[in-house]
């Protein structure tokens, strides 16, 4: 299972990006997460609005922060 | 009910004499303090559900199909309700040329958003009334339609940097929210605004009321008055390298007309600082070439100077 946050570096991007750290860790599984700093690679999942968050391909959540619980909740 | 409520705890419980500069600059303190408050509130929070229902991803669905004029005056209008935060600018910019949305009706639309919220509608509506509130959105987002349509009939389309035409943009699903969760993230994302902006509004009361008890004012007048000619210009070019949202520049826009200065003058320089600024500009470098960066901050630099004369002859 991969997590991916993407956004081109602002703070909001950050804090999603700690957010999901903070889930996966609370989570307890083997789950990597990684920045998709890339404009082409963001645009490729059709994102308009960042702070974005991917998991395994498909866009959860786009346009704002979920808190740490609801990204939990998406981490099987 | 409020008045009477601040007017109690000033005058009874404080202990002061109605009258006296001190007194009446606590007293509208905690009145426009409360006023504003619960407005915020209230707003934002339903700002932030029929938001929900205008995610950039449908905005953008619905501006492709459209043409210039009609277009730009669409867009200017989901400006206002789109969530629009300036580091989207450069995903939203690509996803809305990419699909077919005219550059101007583009431009029309990344002009409004930042410039006209639901944050600044309450604060201009709490502090300086309904007439001044609506004036801002309506110029505001008369700025936004002439400055995009200006853009589009120049076609500038060949500057904008050309990677952008060869953008393959994906075509996700974002998942909708239901009407439960909507409600949840209003009530979230009102605390969270509020927590940010909090301090911005009561340093902009805390002027205003400061100005409403003790300065007789006029300092400004003497060289930002309406006698003037050049005050709207200074103050534009003053305000659009600043960076800020609307709530940040309301202690600023408090002072400036407690000290006399004209509503047009002070409106523009609140537009310029909130529609255009530096970091703006570079973040806008990464889709524009400069040419069209000059252009587009020229033209909408421009109708905000054009407002700020307008409101001054005719207020």
């Amino acid at each position: 299972m991969k997590i991916e946050i993407l956004g081109m570096g602002c703070a909001n991007c950050n804090k999603l990006y700690e957010n999901a750290l903070e889930a996966v860790k609370l989570s307890g599984k083997e789950v990597e997460v990684a920045k998709v700093e890339d404009i082409k690679k963001i645009m490729g999942y059709g994102v308009l609005s960042t702070p974005a968050l991917v998991i395994d391909g498909v866009v959860k959540v786009a346009g704002k922060i979920p808190k740490v619980e609801e990204i939990k909740g998406w981490i099987k | 009910m409020l008045k009477k409520f601040a007017a109690y705890v000033v005058f009874n419980l404080f202990d002061l004499e109605p009258g006296t500069h001190l007194g009446e600059a606590i007293n509208f303190f905690i009145y426009d303090t409360m006023k504003v408050f619960i407005l915020l509130i209230v707003i934002i929070f339903f700002v932030a559900i029929i938001r929900s229902y205008f995610p950039p991803e449908r905005t953008r669905r619905i501006l492709s199909r459209k043409r210039q004029y009609l277009g730009n005056g669409l867009a200017g209008l989901l400006g206002i309700v789109t969530p629009f935060c300036s580091c989207s600018a450069v995903p939203l910019f690509i996803g809305f040329v990419e699909s077919g949305v005219p550059l101007g009706v583009t431009f029309s639309f990344l002009i409004s958003s930042p410039m006209i919220n639901e944050v600044a509608l309450v604060l201009l509506l709490g502090l300086f009334g309904l007439k001044i509130a609506l004036l801002y959105v309506g110029t505001g987002l008369l700025v936004s339609i002439i400055a995009g349509i200006a853009i589009g009939k120049l076609r500038m389309e060949k500057y904008v940097q050309d990677y952008i035409y060869q953008m393959k943009v994906g075509s996700a699903e974002i998942p909708q929210q239901k009407f439960r969760e909507k409600i949840v993230y209003a009530r979230d994302y009102t605390k969270d605004l509020l927590k940010r902006i909090w301090p911005y509004v009561l340093i902009g009361i805390g002027v205003g009321g400061f100005i409403h008890g003790y300065v007789p004012s006029d300092f400004l007048v003497k060289y930002a008055g309406p006698d003037n000619p050049f005050a709207v210009p200074v103050a534009v070019l003053i305000g659009v390298p600043l960076y800020s949202n609307a709530a940040g520049t309301i202690p600023i826009v408090q002072a400036l007309m407690g000290k006399g200065m004209p509503i047009g003058t002070v409106l523009a320089f609140m537009m310029a600082v909130t529609a255009l600024s530096f970091p703006e500009a570079v973040i806008l470098k990464n889709v524009l070439k400069m040419r069209l960066l000059l252009i587009f901050f020229g033209i909408v630099a421009a109708a905000i100077v054009a407002v700020g004369y307008l409101f001054n002859a005719i207020l």
